[in-house]
């Protein structure tokens, strides 16, 4: 078949089953755009900024588990795409980008919209391309989607000059796709799988660290049952919540930073880890000399460069967790789940004595209560997304997690703007389920843009506002560390939450009370439409416990015993 | 669990790549990124293939040049990394003099090196030499009371045994 450019682009995306694509069309994509027009094989979702289209397109491969795809013009529509293709890579989101490019006979020339978008996107994305010859086209783009959702996945960015998206070449799809150089080990050594089973069984106190490379591998299954067979007790990263439910006996909550006090407690009396697609991130393991100091590591991971980068893995097992999982569950016989009983009597006595939880106020809603609600009143029925900050911590915290994809949010990179646009991209991807956006008065302001968005399109994302008229987790850090100096982190001066998104067609509320948000947020639910519920919460509140930067796990900051008013 | 402190050695790393555009810069962008040395790089077309063969002299202790190689690794076209102790490993250097300097000394000195005079013109002449990195520095201290007027090295290329 004899087709243009723009015209195989569009075939491609079919093809690969793509449903909806997020995008801003401009010049170099002109053409592309012209066969959206033409098309009915998917829906073309038309955000407002480059960045959120490909937020977007995050939340929708987080919650889907599919490839997510943007498509963004040169220049200025690539840069502003930027913070997303690298907020993907560091989370690790199979996206597969696409932006236009100038003619190649301007590329090299500061053309109207030029820049070096493969240059700039290199150290941010898996892999990417640009196109030189519209014959290369179906072959770029399969490999595109398949490196962006194989192995570990990630974004792969397709760059196209506007005269390729115009020339006419042979398409054909139906090909087998032959890659010498990229090759996946996704199957564990059976040898080091039996080390690890035989140190398990050895073991005394194990512990289950489990990370976000486990939903990635659709292995929460698989390792649910590890956990119940073998009675070891589990901690979660931040992008592993939802991995255990919350109401999982054995899982001992969130470590980390912000992690509970049992948690980080276990992981530093623990003798042997056992980490399952987590990458020992700095905000998991604070000081890394005294990081599970007295343990052995299993790490298994699908990526071998994440296998003894910052922590000795005395069993390395390179592989896909749906497998490997699967490969312990067959030996877990060797397992003895009685013997971990003082081991799990030590850790509940952790938990008891320093539990996580935080103390109400009389006068105002303190935010943590208002993240429990809304885990009260809508538990599994919401997708939770979430901004970058305090709310974020206590969103993580607090939301009792019944699911994998159940919680989106920015965890490497930790980008604000990112919640409400990844909302869209949730609920485009999983209509049935209420979508949750938990954010703050800095950071829906980065991209309340998308409240346009939202209504055009009537994607219902319910905002959450948290609203402490600061900056908050930077004022956090000032006053803890900074001698109470709030250098450019009082946000008192706002706009007005209810109007925001009135103005856009949306609807808003201001809550003050209990009551008062109960009420607002059955409302919105039943309304069905876009809207911002700005809740008016304490201003100072901390998220508690906290292990400060660069200190020890075992070393929190604890939440104070009496209420101070 | 133990923290790797240990000191920062010397090491070939051989890569065979897919020969393609923008290559070399996935390369040294991977280096600089992450902030590990190049101390010399040198890339060509391996004969009838379609892959180039790049030898990268870095520094780096044993987790650095593990994480180097993973990560080298990790990039799409890259079929092949090396990182072996038993290598052969040699380099060029191309020297300028003044035709002044004392020519039949420097000619001696260049023949221990596996070298010779290649170029003489009205007032320069130019020699090579081809040999192990380490030799190359030696033979570079030796001529300097010839008052080398331009040096050029090639960085090294090396083949595992």
């Amino acid at each position: 078949m004899q087709i243009s450019g723009a015209q195989m682009v569009i075939e491609a995306l079919i093809k690969e089953g793509v449903d909806t694509v997020f995008g801003y069309p401009g010049g170099a994509i002109m053409n592309v755009y012209d066969e959206i027009y033409k098309q009915d094989g998917f829906k073309h979702i038309l955000n407002r900024h480059e960045q959120a289209s490909i937020h977007a397109a995050e939340g929708y491969a987080k919650a889907s588990g599919k490839v997510g795809v943007a498509m963004i013009t040169s220049g200025p529509g690539f840069t502003n795409a930027v913070t997303g293709l690298a907020d993907a890579y560091m989370d690790s989101i199979p996206l597969v980008v696409i932006s236009g490019q100038v003619p190649m006979s301007l590329i090299g020339t500061d053309g109207f919209q030029e820049i070096d978008a493969i240059g700039i996107s290199r150290p941010c994305t898996k892999h990417n391309y640009l196109v030189t010859d519209a014959a290369d086209l179906p072959r770029i783009l399969k490999e595109a989607f398949y490196i962006a959702r194989t192995g570990r996945p990630g974004p792969v960015h397709v760059d196209i000059p506007k005269d390729i998206t115009a020339q006419i070449a042979e398409f054909d799809y139906d090909f087998a796709l032959e890659l010498e150089t990229y090759k996946p080990h996704v199957k564990g050594n059976p040898r080091q799988i039996k080390k690890a089973i035989d140190a398990i069984a050895n073991a005394k106190r194990p512990l289950f660290y489990l990370g976000g490379g486990i939903i990635n591998a659709n292995a929460s299954d698989e390792v649910r049952k590890l956990v119940q067979i073998t009675g070891i007790p589990a901690v979660e990263t931040f992008m592993a919540r939802g991995v255990l439910s919350h109401e999982d006996a054995l899982l001992i909550g969130m470590l980390g930073m912000h992690g509970s006090y049992a948690a980080n407690m276990a992981m530093s009396e623990t003798d042997l880890v056992i980490g399952l697609g987590v990458r020992f991130d700095d905000r998991v393991t604070g000081k890394l000399s005294e990081f599970a100091k007295n343990a052995d590591v299993i790490h298994v991971d699908i990526d071998p460069a994440s296998i003894s980068k910052l922590v000795h893995a005395d069993y390395p097992i390179v592989g896909d967790l749906k497998n490997v999982a699967g490969d312990m569950l067959s030996q877990v016989d060797k397992i003895n789940s009685d013997k971990y009983e003082t081991w799990r009597d030590t850790i509940n006595n952790f938990a008891e004595l320093h539990p996580l939880t935080f103390h109400e106020d009389t006068q105002r809603i303190k935010p943590q209560w208002v993240v429990k609600r809304v885990g009260e009143l809508l538990g599994d029925d919401a997708n939770i997304s979430t901004d970058v900050g305090q709310h974020q911590m206590w969103a993580a915290q607090f939301y009792p997690f019944s699911r994998p994809r159940q919680f989106i949010s920015s965890g490497g990179l930790g980008t604000m703007g990112f919640g409400f646009p990844a909302a869209l991209g949730v609920k485009a991807a999983s209509p049935e389920k209420t979508s949750i956006n938990f954010t703050g008065d800095g950071s829906i302001l980065m991209n309340c843009q998308e409240l346009m968005t939202a209504v055009e399109q009537k994607i219902p994302v319910i905002n959450i506002i948290l609203n402490n008229n600061y900056l908050g987790m930077v004022r956090q850090w000032q006053t803890l560390f900074y001698d109470k100096r709030h250098s450019e982190t009082d946000l008192s001066v706002q706009p007005d939450f209810v109007k925001l998104s009135e103005a856009f067609g949306g609807i808003g509320y201001r809550v003050n009370t209990k009551e008062e948000f109960d009420a607002a947020l059955k409302d919105a639910v039943e309304k069905n439409v876009v809207a911002f519920i700005e809740v008016i919460v304490h201003r100072l509140e901390n998220v508690m416990p906290m292990v400060p930067s660069g200190g020890s796990l075992f070393n929190m900051m604890l939440l104070e015993k009496k209420e101070t008013k | 669990m133990t923290v790797n402190t240990d000191n920062s050695e010397r090491r070939v790393v051989s890569v065979i790549v897919v020969n393609e555009a923008s290559v070399l810069s996935r390369i040294t962008n991977l280096f600089s990124g992450r902030g590990y040395n190049i101390t010399s790089l040198t890339v060509a077309p391996i004969p009838d293939s379609k892959y180039s063969r790049l030898t990268i002299v870095t520094a780096g202790s044993v987790r650095v040049i593990e994480q180097i190689t993973k990560q080298l690794h990790k990039l799409i076209p890259v079929l092949r990394v090396y990182e072996h102790d038993d290598i052969v490993e040699k380099e060029m250097a191309l020297v300028k003099f003044s035709i002044s300097e004392n020519i039949t000394e420097i000619d001696t000195l260049c023949q221990a090196y596996n070298g010779k005079i290649v170029n003489v013109s009205e007032s320069v002449i130019i020699t090579m030499v081809a040999d192990e990195p380490k030799r190359i520095e030696n033979f570079l201290q030796a001529i300097k009371r010839y008052n080398p007027k331009e040096i050029v090295r090639s960085g090294a290329v090396a083949l595992e045994r």
